[in-house]
């Protein structure tokens, strides 16, 4: 193993990180795994846009982020929650639309919150989320507190104006934040070269002065080693970075199944990038290398079957929310 | 005659306007490859190119911004955005721009644009996806706004509305969507904006109401002599047609599924008061949503002014 991790810079990445990166990338496959299992059962109340096949990047970057750093994240944004702490059972349980769920039942997939892990909101606008993030960073910066804030968004997102006039502020600033943009080459089912003439959204930093990298985002040590120098450099007050990781989504934009039944990719295209599947590149070569054996695989996967099992059974089993919470939380008094 | 749902009806009149004026174009995201989210757009693309059906980038202010600089040169956009909480991300150059460039440039030049987007619950999705925010687009002042409630009207308003000189929004109701059909004329016609359509006829009740909503009234007002009243177009809305009935019944219920605080009821009930105050035999009731945010299923249930709810401000007005 320590050749390879010579390669990507990782020199004295231990074996208890390494594990935490792998088990924390499982965990989000088998998640959205049993949500495509579970979907046309249509006890979930709401849409799911899963992210099976661009779990690395969730993982790689938030191995790095404290339990205090923050995250905002968008419409798919299981992944980003559960790598950064998010448990299972308030994620599943806001999916069938639960009291007992992260939003209280009323937010569903996209609108997940989870402020105890510094899920300070997932959005459903797309972009939405990359102002706020810049805000967040703003504050910890100005109350002279180290955390770090990380923002995930899709190559669609780069389209909105919200990037720019916040990656212009942050840089501007020189808050902490690190712009994680998970170019996944479609925005629905539009192609980036059909939005964007460039393609090449990590250049954009250099206008900015700031860093900008792209990085394999099926490759779980590169997203790694990425986020590594950004949240480091974000941490030690250096300022943002934009990292591009280029990745693929397995199943529609929305809903479980796969799109190229309805001719909205080429077969082709996602029978390539399944052999790029981030988890079994990363299993392969953690065993190749003898860092991981095949019990330990079936141990990790008992476990967090266990946790998917108990998590489902939990939103089953929680009531759904009383009317009367539908006035709830808009003004701090009750509403009138 | 051929029976047409919203989207069909919608898809025609696009098609029938395009075809007649070259300078009708429509943009905005995938609505051409792919037809749009709800695939009102379909088959546009193959019957006039690229050029005038227009894939845009991910990104509501540039659509709706363009549709603005198209329009104030000449051409007549037709934008579509995806969802009505949507179109928040491109307020700026609807509100800012779009809705004053006439009386900014004293008539020099105007907007002759439409924004056309779905709105209201009906797909289950939460908040951004369901709202009804027409109150807050009619607010502003050189802004039209049109809500269609059955697939021959959207095809007339929505012709009126592409030929009309200035900005208008035009709301679809999703839920509606595909869920009724009714008998389209083949031919282009179109339906006068500011003018509202006798749903039904009747004279103890008048009860206005637009989009989906006029439909939940018409079932709840089973058992009434309910006048029924689709406001059709939300401003500059038909005074006449709602002051006039008013008149004639001494009653009025208005319906609407955005939040009452400030919505569009409100500014049915100010009118009345104002012009037909000395006919009212019951106050004015307005059945409305909570003022809250839409929530996600299950409680959307709730939040969606229900047959009950509607059958209840008719007895109240009744017993008075
Ligand atoms: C402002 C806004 N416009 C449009 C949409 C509809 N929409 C939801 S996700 C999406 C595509 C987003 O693409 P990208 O940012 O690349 O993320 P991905 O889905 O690929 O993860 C679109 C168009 C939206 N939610 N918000
Ligand atoms: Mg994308």
């Amino acid at each position: 193993m320590k050749d390879i991790l010579q390669k990507y810079g990782l020199n004295t990445l231990t074996k208890k990180i390494l594990l935490d990166l792998y088990k924390s990338m499982l965990k989000i496959r088998m998640f959205e795994e049993k949500i495509v299992e579970l979907y046309p059962e249509q006890e979930m109340k709401c849409p799911v846009h899963l992210c099976i096949g661009q779990e690395a990047i969730a993982a790689g970057v938030c191995q790095h982020l404290h339990k205090g750093d923050y995250v905002f994240s968008n419409h798919r944004g299981h992944g980003h929650c559960l790598a950064k702490g998010t448990k299972m059972r308030p994620l599943m349980a806001e999916f069938y639309g639960k009291a007992t769920g992260c939003s209280g039942g009323k937010g569903g997939s996209m609108h997940i919150i989870d402020v105890e892990n510094g899920i300070l909101g997932t959005s459903a606008i797309v972009g939405g989320g990359i102002p706020m993030g810049v805000g967040a960073a703003l504050a910890s910066s100005l109350k002279g507190e180290d955390s770090v804030t990380a923002i995930f968004f899709g190559d669609g997102a780069f389209d909105e104006g919200a990037f720019y006039e916040s990656f212009n502020f942050a840089t501007l600033k020189r808050l902490p934040v690190v712009f994680v943009c998970e170019n996944n080459f479609y925005a629905t089912n539009s192609h980036q070269s059909a939005r964007q003439s460039g393609c090449r959204i990590f250049e954009s930093a250099a206008s900015f002065d700031a860093r900008g990298h792209c990085v394999d985002g099926n490759d779980a040590l590169a997203v790694y080693k990425a986020a590594q120098d950004a949240v480091q450099l974000a941490r030690k007050g250096v300022g943002p970075s934009l990292i591009e990781a280029k990745t693929y989504r397995w199943k529609g934009h929305v809903g479980p199944d796969e799109d190229w039944t309805k001719g909205c990719r080429p077969k082709e295209e996602l029978d390539y990038w399944k052999e790029q599947c981030p988890v079994k590149r990363f299993t392969e070569l953690l065993m190749d290398k003898g860092a991981l054996t095949s019990a330990e695989v079936e141990d990790l996967k008992l476990a967090i079957t266990a946790e998917i099992i108990d998590a489902v059974e939990f939103a089953r089993k929680s009531a759904y929310p009383e009317t009367s919470a539908l006035l709830a939380d808009v003004y701090r008094e009750a509403n009138k | 005659m051929v029976k047409l749902n919203i989207v069909q009806a919608i898809n025609q009149a696009l098609g029938q306007e395009m075809e007649k004026d070259p300078d009708v174009i429509v943009i905005g995201e995938d609505v051409a490859k792919d037809g749009g989210v709800f695939r009102v757009t379909q088959g546009l693309l193959e019957k006039f190119g690229a050029d005038r059906v227009i894939d845009t980038p991910l990104a509501e202010l540039g659509i709706i911004g363009a549709a603005v600089g198209l329009a104030a040169y000449g051409m007549k956009p037709v934008a579509e955005i995806q969802f009505m909480g949507f179109t928040y991300a491109g307020l700026e150059q609807l509100f800012s721009h779009a809705s004053r460039i006439r009386s900014r440039s004293r008539g020099a030049f105007s907007c002759p644009m439409v924004v056309r987007t779905p709105y209201g619950i009906g797909i289950k999705p939460p908040e951004l996806h369901s709202e009804s925010p027409e109150a807050l687009f009619a607010h502003m002042p050189g802004l039209k706004v049109v809500i269609p409630s059955n697939p021959y009207n959207a095809k007339g308003l929505l012709i009126s509305a592409i030929r009309d000189p200035d900005p208008v929004l035009f709301m679809e109701p999703s839920r509606l969507y595909r869920s009724i059909k009714s008998e389209v004329p083949e031919e282009a016609y179109s339906i006068p904006l500011g003018k509202a359509a006798v749903f039904q006829e009747g004279s103890e009740i008048t009860v206005v109401a637009w989009g989906t909503m006029l439909h939940k009234a018409a079932e709840a007002s089973e058992g009434f002599d309910a006048e029924i009243i689709d406001l059709q177009t939300i401003r500059p809305f038909d005074e006449e047609a709602v002051v006039n009935s008013v008149k004639k019944t001494g009653r009025l219920v208005v319906v609407h599924e955005a939040p009452g605080m400030c919505g569009f009821g409100a500014e049915v009930a100010a009118l009345v008061a104002d012009e037909a105050f000395g006919y009212l035999k019951a106050p004015v009731v307005r059945v409305t949503a909570p003022d809250a945010v839409v929530p996600m299923a299950r409680l959307e249930d709730y939040y969606m002014p229900e047959i009950d709810m509607i059958k209840k401000a008719f007895e109240r007005v009744m017993q008075y």
